[in-house]
């Protein structure tokens, strides 16, 4: 058998795991790791500027094509710089894979240099991590954690490896495990027959349905039965913010965006609802506004791989524990079989009630006939300039939910965010991790003044590696999330959320070699876009001046049912 | 309601601090606990009390089996079981105390394990509940210092917690 180094082992397992991209810092704890990188050529190390960036790179990575983002950070300061990537592909339920340096073992407890309990750090928001206490559990550890990262509820494992283990002097025989064997981790792999044939019962019967879908639907490839079955039964479909793009976004069936920035149709389509299928969904607290008022009069089916997210927070009439993919495929074969269909009349008249808000209470803001720009101007100026095919990844605020508002997703995976933690800083080197899966496809970020400046130093990053990304800011020159709050619930107090001493973007941007636009004209937005996406390789940072002043409506009114929200500055349900 | 649940996992160091982190992290709270390996070496057996509703006792139960070393659960308050917990006590014995102690110990059937001049140590198995009424009956001035196993558990029966 080959004899390798316990650094050597760690770089083979990857290949031998497919890991084409490693995100990573060096650092004393990893040299030796980092030394064994060096002399192949099969794995592809990026080196970002700040070990965030590369959690939300391989995250982005992730998000995009669904395989495991690998992480390389040293001990210490390394480490904890990971923490909030690894924290926000958690709460959304990422795959991911970080190892991380640690001291050598016998100093673990010592207060050695950069030395921090890694392990511990992590424990709440990791799925599973792994010390290594001997070499030559490397190869049976990597395994592992790329199984357990991307099965089940997908999350991320954390391998932490102490610096004498990778020692070079020291080899040990290497073969990678062909399969895993865990006696305490077996993940679902069916659905309940019975329970899902009582959910096509109830479907069957429902007068005023509505399919919920989430982020498990995308992660769980299961938008095409997802499909399926709003086809076959004509039922309207609304998507959570996560799981936008598992149904096309362009389809008259789709209502749009539910929850709490989600649109009139769809939050009025659950609050009037007989039946919800919820599809790898987890009835968040954005959706659900006051649990207790949610959705009075509905059945609820709940299709989810993880036991703990059904009856959470609102309690399943049907639960379905299961991979959603294979639990809609069964479905849709049950349906096929039924010999009755759906209620057509009453669908009917339920699809004339879902038109009729639509009409009056659609997405709709006022424009300003000469004043500044409107931040959904520009994110409907994207659309068309990327035809509606672009990868959108994006930060955290009021852009992010004009973005999940006004750009309409046909495919899953398409659009990119971080929902759960809400992690500004995440959308530069998330579309960083796409752009390095999909070289040739269009990744746009739609971001603020003040998330871009969280991670801008990873420009650097995408001068080094030639990537094309097309940094699209909407500057509001505000924290503009917050200062809705404020001007909502505090009195106008608009207490530390304005940007001032903004940086010059443009000559940011030249300045880390790529190039710089600022826009502050309506009329010259399509044609600054346009020049922008014909700057095929290249980085564009497109600096665009927005209203200050403008809200994200509809906006849920807190304590509320799932119909209770504020449409406009003055105008309420 | 008060729940007593056992738990088979994986004799790992690190697995006791995912199950104790959990508690802590989603606001459960963990009464007793006790752990110890098991005739299989590779398995720890760990039991634990705590107190909650119906759906605050899912989740729990839901999240530990969630954890990859959590081979094997069981809410033993679900079934017939057997509940012990071992108590050493230190207890005044003086003057006409001394035999009224004895007396007690002997009513619960508790045994003296150890004797000075002044005080006795009282070794007691039982109940959560029979541990409480000896404690009462003795009377707290007289104790001195008491240390407790918390609960272990087992089913009654042929039902067994095996792999
Ligand atoms: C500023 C801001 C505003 C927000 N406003 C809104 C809003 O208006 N509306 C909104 O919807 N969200 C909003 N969010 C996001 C919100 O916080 C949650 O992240 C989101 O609602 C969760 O989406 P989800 O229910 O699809 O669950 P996810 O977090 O995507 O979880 C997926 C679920 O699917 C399950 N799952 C995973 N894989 C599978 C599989 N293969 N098979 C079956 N099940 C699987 C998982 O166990 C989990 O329960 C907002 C976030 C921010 C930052
Ligand atoms: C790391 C982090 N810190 C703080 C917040 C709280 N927060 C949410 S939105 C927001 C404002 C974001 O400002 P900007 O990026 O300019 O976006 P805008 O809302 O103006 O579109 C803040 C501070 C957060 N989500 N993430
Ligand atoms: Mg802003």
């Amino acid at each position: 058998m080959e004899m390798l180094s316990g650094a050597e082992m760690v770089v083979r397992a990857l290949q031998d795991e497919g890991v084409e991209y490693i995100f990573g810092y060096p650092g004393g704890a990893v040299l030796h790791i980092y030394d064994a990188l060096f002399q192949q050529d099969k794995v592809n190390h990026i080196l970002v500027r700040h070990e965030q960036a590369a959690t939300h790179a391989a995250d982005g990575y992730a998000r995009s094509t669904g395989k495991p983002g690998v992480v390389l950070v040293t001990s210490g300061p390394g480490a904890t710089n990971a923490i909030t990537g690894i924290a926000t592909a958690f709460m959304d339920s990422i795959p991911m894979v970080v190892l991380s340096g640690q001291v050598r073992s016998d100093w673990i407890g010592d207060d050695a240099f950069q030395e921090t309990d890694m392990v511990g750090l992590s424990r709440p928001i990791v799925k599973h991590s792994f010390m290594v206490r001997d070499p030559r559990q490397i190869p049976d550890m990597i395994k592992k954690a790329f199984y357990i990262a991307s099965t089940g509820r997908p999350g991320p494992v954390l391998v932490d490896i102490p610096k004498d283990h990778t020692a070079p002097h020291n080899t040990f025989p290497y073969e990678y495990p062909k399969k895993v064997k865990m006696r305490s981790y077996a993940p679902v792999t069916r659905g309940h027959s019975g329970q899902i044939r009582k959910a096509v019962d109830e479907l069957l019967k429902a007068k005023r349905p509505v399919i919920y879908s989430g982020g498990g639907v995308v992660q769980g490839d299961a938008s095409e039965a997802l499909t399926g079955v709003a086809r076959k039964l004509n039922f309207p479909v609304t998507n959570t913010l996560m799981g936008l793009g598992a149904f096309p976004g362009t389809d008259k069936q789709f209502l749009g965006m539910l929850g709490m920035h989600g649109t009139y149709e769809a939050n009025m389509a659950m609050h009037n609802a007989d039946v919800i299928l919820a599809a790898g969904a987890r009835l968040d607290d954005r959706v659900t506004n006051d649990a207790k008022k949610f959705c009075p009069g509905a059945k609820i089916i709940h299709i989810d791989i993880d036991p703990a997210s059904i009856s959470k927070n609102v309690t399943a009439h049907i639960p379905i524990v299961g991979p959603v993919k294979q639990v809609l495929e069964e479905m849709l074969t049950m349906l096929d079989e039924h010999d009755s269909g759906p209620d057509h009349k009453s669908l009917e008249r339920w699809w004339q009630e879902i038109d009729g808000w639509r009409q009056v209470h659609g997405l709709r803001y006022e424009v300003n006939e000469n004043g500044p720009m409107k931040p959904q101007q520009v994110v409907q100026a994207l659309y068309k300039a990327t035809n509606g095919e672009a990868f959108v990844t994006s930060d955290v605020g009021q852009h992010q939910m004009f973005a999940a508002q006004y750009y309409l997703y046909d495919r899953p995976r398409q659009w990119i965010n971080s929902g759960g933690l809400g992690t500004m800083g995440f959308g530069l080197p998330a579309a960083m991790g796409v752009q390095f899966a999909h070289p040739e496809a269009v990744v746009a970020c739609v971001t603020g003044e003040g998330s871009i400046q969280m991670n801008i130093q990873e420009l650097s990053t995408c001068l080094q590696y030639g990537l094309p990304i097309k940094i699209i800011n909407i500057n509001n020159q505000a924290l503009g999330m917050v200062r809705q709050w404020q001007d909502m619930q505090y009195g106008g107090r608009h207490s530390q959320s304005y940007m001032e001493s903004l940086p010059d973007f443009v000559k940011l941007a030249e300045s880390y070699g790529h190039v710089g636009m600022k826009i502050e004209k309506l009329e010259d937005l399509d044609g600054a876009m346009e020049e922008a996406f014909a700057l095929k390789d290249r980085l564009v940072f497109m600096d665009i001046y927005v209203d200050p002043t403008e809200h994200v409506y509809p906006m849920h009114i807190a304590d509320g049912s799932m119909r209770d929200m504020w449409l406009s500055k003055t105008e309420r349900t | 309601m008060r729940r007593i649940i056992s738990i088979l996992m994986e004799n790992e160091p690190g697995a006791l601090s995912r199950v104790v982190g959990l508690f802590s992290q989603r606001g459960y709270n963990i009464e007793t606990l006790t752990v110890a390996p098991t005739e299989d070496e590779t398995l720890s057996r760990l039991t634990m009390t705590t107190t909650g509703d119906d759906k605050k006792i899912e989740q729990i139960t839901k999240h530990l089996n969630k954890l990859i070393e959590v081979v094997k659960l069981v809410d033993l308050t679900e079934g017939a079981h057997i509940e012990r917990e071992i108590m050493l006590m230190k207890v005044k014995a003086t003057g006409a105390q001394r035999a009224e102690v004895k007396r007690t110990v002997d009513i619960f059937r508790g045994q003296i394990v150890d004797v000075t001049s002044t005080v006795y140590t009282v070794q007691l198995t039982g109940t959560t509940d029979k541990l409480e009424a000896f404690i009462n009956a003795v009377g707290e001035a007289q104790v001195l210092e008491v240390v407790r196993s918390g609960v272990s558990g087992i089913s009654r029966g042929e039902k067994v917690l095996s792999l």
